[in-house]
């Protein structure tokens, strides 16, 4: 039996395994279904990766390749295109590789199999299937293989960090856009990234609008867009559609072991120091949540190693926990259970809301008991807020639920 | 239905011709329909149509048994949700006896709750059809193309008939946008189109106004939420909403039943969606904890008749096969039976070729094992569609032409990530593939 098997080598999966070679766990494997490990960044051909995990700044091609290289460096064996399909009767990984086909029985499994966008059939889009239709991953890929007609002139549906990633990657291949929109009041990103891509590319921002249609066959010729504040409904002449964002984890493999998810964030429940609800299983990186920055990801994976080794080593009953639940417009908090005292990754907890929140005051309480009040700065939603994690300690393991929610009023 | 007449008579020394206007095989109505085996228990008694459902529901049960097409007769469960729908069970009980189904019977509700534990609460019970079943859609048609081609029938894709010309010396000359093709026999399966062909042959006895059918699949994680499929007390214009796991190992809701005007209108509308998507959650609320993985849209080729527009017109040797609605999968082989045996009635000989090609299809449904669970190369992630599968729909008999017709072959991209992970790499595979 090996000791450990990572399910996904993306930043998470290598860092937390790399780790674990570091705290001196002989044998840790790490499963990727991809053909080469190192997960979505290898896809992100720009700069902004690793200065804050890996002190230095990367492309996300290059950083990926020296997770791997680190992991390797350090004796984790990765195995690529090798697939995870389900589990077993007896709690074992059924793993297609190239050449076979096993079960692989793990002391201690950390999955870290990340999260993907919403495409447009989750978002329930209609109008007609035509081609042209795209989320940033596919997008990103298409250019990475220089396939050829990617578009001539596309619509981003989304106003998030990763929806001006798609921009560049568009002009980059040579596509106008016609526009940008999102249902929100406001963009998400920041504030450089809006004013610069307005500058650069006469980039249209159209907020609180939705996209109502897709038409053309075979190829998108037009989207309808409504003004959510009037009503109004326009075309916009368009061969391409790229759907960004709207984040979901990537957890069949959660669900299908039995796991226990958490309503907000539909990833794998887990405690501070990343336990599923399951003795021995263990989660990382954004399948605890859509999405975080790939160093955050990374930051996770190395603080779930430290649970993992101490499981290992003592293979101590799995502790009893109390789950964190969010109230409206909060959207979720992660992680989001608590059970030893252990402070969290990064010694903080991420909080989302689905609504802009102008210094909401917010409260933590478990049952009629205050466990922590504090105001935070602007909340955005598609960014997490840091909450500090020094109430932990006021926390009655035996009791009931912890509430998160904002006195704020929606925006 | 072009397919399985084109199989049917390539079992014979024929020299046949399949044409498709459309870009490959099933790429019209054929892929979008409720992929579901039906007893005709509820069809018209006496009508062509309950005898060629009743019949093609065998024969296709025993074909794709042996070529390989994913089918299960998992059963169905009609649940009435009011007392009036209740009332209304003796009468399709009568319709089915009628019918020859002898195994139709009553469920009470703490029955019907047992079998089916995650059902929207008020069901005032059930009528159990044992012998309904769901059957892959994709690998249907492409089976009995497959066949043809292989017994020697020749597949031009791409090409529509413009005119049709009657030959003084009988026969037919088909003006088609690929150049001139005569031939004898002349039969028409043209789906939507079958009643503008008829008129070009010179008869025209219906017209086809399409009816939309919009339907959402949802995530495989919800399958366990279903044993049978669960269909409605149907209501003079339409069966009403169903919803059923598919041999792919989703669920599946609809269809809505929306007459349109335009034969290529296979949009999805907001209304429609919005409605399946309550209808969904009311029968099976579970659903809505679930992830939407596709929406699709059929057209039905509804006539201005209740019945199958099935004619031959012997002295002519033309065969129309017209206003096949939903069941038109169920009934295919029995349609193709049937105009076999009119057209050699009307004097096409029939000599049957001694040991003609058999196809044995790829699976890609879950009823049995998938490849990849022999261990291989997996490209399409949620799927488990292998490079091997890939390669294999490249090199077959009848090759995909596009990203479509290489999805209804292998299932890859039909996915909850619709793409995201792996649709680059197939678009890559399909583009070296193909040139």
């Amino acid at each position: 039996m090996t000791d450990v098997i990572v399910v996904g080598g993306g930043p998470a999966g290598l860092a937390c395994a790399i780790e674990l070679r570091r705290r001196g766990i002989s044998d840790v494997v790490v499963l990727d279904r991809e053909e080469r490990a190192g997960g979505i960044p290898r896809h992100c051909a720009h700069q902004g990766f690793g200065v804050r995990d890996l002190r230095r700044a990367l492309t996300g091609p290059a950083y990926a390749q020296r997770y791997v290289e680190l992991a390797q460096r350090a004796g984790v064996d990765i195995r690529a295109e090798t697939m995870v399909t389900g589990w077993s009767p007896d709690g074992s990984l059924e793993v297609t590789a190239p050449e076979s086909r096993e079960s692989l029985r793990a002391s201690a499994i950390v999955l870290a199999t990340g999260c993907r966008e919403r495409p447009r059939p989750a978002r329930l889009v209609p109008g007609s299937r035509p081609e042209g239709v795209l989320t940033t991953g596919l997008l990103q890929q298409l250019v990475e293989l220089r396939s050829p007609r990617i578009g001539t002139r596309a619509v981003i549906v989304g106003a998030e960090h990763v929806s001006f990633s798609a921009l560049l990657t568009l002009v980059h291949a040579g596509v106008r856009v016609a526009g940008m929109a999102t249902h929100l009041p406001r963009h998400q990103s920041l504030p450089g990234a809006v004013v610069g891509a307005a500058l650069r590319y006469r980039l249209p921002l159209w907020t609180r609008t939705l996209l109502t249609e897709i038409r053309g066959l075979p190829r998108v010729e037009e989207v309808e867009l409504r003004d959510l504040g009037t009503g109004a409904t326009r075309a916009v002449t368009c061969d391409t559609v790229v759907f960004t964002a709207d984040w979901i984890p990537d957890h069949e493999l959660s669900v299908t072991g039995g796991l226990e998810l958490d309503p907000g964030t539909r990833g794998p429940q887990v405690d501070t120091a990343l336990r599923t609800t399951h003795a021995g299983l263990f989660a990382a990186g954004n399948l605890l949540q859509g999405a975080e920055p790939a160093h955050v990801a990374a930051l996770s994976g190395r603080h779930a190693a430290a649970a993992v080794a101490g499981w290992l080593n003592q293979c101590d009953r799995w502790p009893e926990r109390v789950p964190i639940v969010c109230r409206p417009p909060l959207l979720w908090i992660s992680p989001n259970a608590v059970s030893g005292g252990e402070p969290p990754s990064r010694d903080r907890f991420a909080l989302r809301s689905s609504a802009f929140l102008d210094g909401p005051d917010i409260e933590i309480r478990q049952h009629d008991r205050l466990l922590w009040t504090g105001r935070l700065r602007r909340m955005v939603p598609g960014r997490s807020s840091s909450l500090p994690a020094s109430w932990l300690v006021k926390v009655d393991p035996h009791g009931s639920a912890i509430e998160v929610q904002s006195a704020a009023q929606w925006h | 239905m072009g397919a399985a007449v084109a199989r049917e008579l390539s079992r014979f020394h024929l020299s046949c011709t399949l044409l498709e206007a459309g870009p490959d095989i099933g790429a019209g109505t054929s892929k979008a329909n409720t992929a579901l085996l039906h007893t005709g228990f509820d069809a018209k008694p006496g009508t062509l149509e309950a005898r060629l459902v009743r019949r093609g529901h065998e024969l296709l049960s025993a074909y794709a048994a042996q070529v390989g097409i994913p089918l299960a007769r998992i059963g169905a469960l009609l649940v009435a949700w009011t007392p009036e729908q209740r009332a209304a069970f003796p009468e399709i009980v009568e319709r089915a006896h009628a019918n020859g189904d002898a195994a139709i019977r009553g469920v009470e509700v703490e029955e019907l709750y047992r079998r089916e534990p995650h059902l929207g609460p008020g069901a005032h019970g059930a009528l159990d059809i044992p012998d309904e079943g769901i059957v892959c859609p994709f690998t249907t048609p492409l089976a009995y193309a497959t066949e043809a081609v292989l017994n020697g029938c020749e597949l031009r894709r791409g090409t529509r008939v413009v005119a049709v010309e009657r030959r003084s010396e009988g026969g037919f000359n088909l003006q088609t946008t690929a150049g001139l093709i005569s031939t004898r026999f002349f039969v028409n399966a043209a789906g939507l189109y079958s009643d503008e062909l008829d008129r070009l042959a010179g008869h025209g006895g219906f017209t086809i106004t399409p009816r939309r059918g919009e339907l959402i699949v949802y995530d495989k994680l919800a399958r366990p939420l279903l044993n049978h499929i669960v269909l409605a007390v149907p209501t003079g214009t339409t069966k009403g909403v169903l919803v059923a796991p598919t041999v792919f190992g989703n669920v599946l809701v609809g269809p809505t039943a929306q007459d349109v005007q335009r034969k290529d209108d296979t949009s999805s509308t907001a209304e429609g969606l919005a409605y399946l998507r309550a209808e969904g959650t009311r029968i099976l609320p579970h659903l809505s904890q679930h992830e939407t993985t596709a929406v699709y849209v059929g057209l039905r080729a509804a006539t201005e008749h209740t019945d199958y527009q099935l004619t031959i017109h012997a002295a002519e040797g033309y065969a129309c096969i017209g206003g096949i609605r939903s069941t038109g999968l169920s009934a295919s082989l029995a349609i193709a039976e049937h105009v076999r045996t009119e057209l050699g009635a009307a004097g096409l000989e029939l000599r049957p070729k001694e040991s003609p090609a058999t196809v044995r299809m790829p699976n890609i449904g879950e009823l049995s094992p998938r490849p990849y669970e022999q261990g291989g190369r997996i490209v399409c992630f949620c799927e488990r569609v292998t490079l091997a599968e890939i390669e294999a729909a490249l090199g077959s008999t009848i090759p995909p032409v596009d990203l479509d017709g290489l999805r209804r072959r292998t299932r890859v991209l039909m996915g909850r990530c619709q793409g995201f992970y792996c649709g680059a790499r197939v678009a890559a595979l399909l583009r070296e593939g193909t040139e």
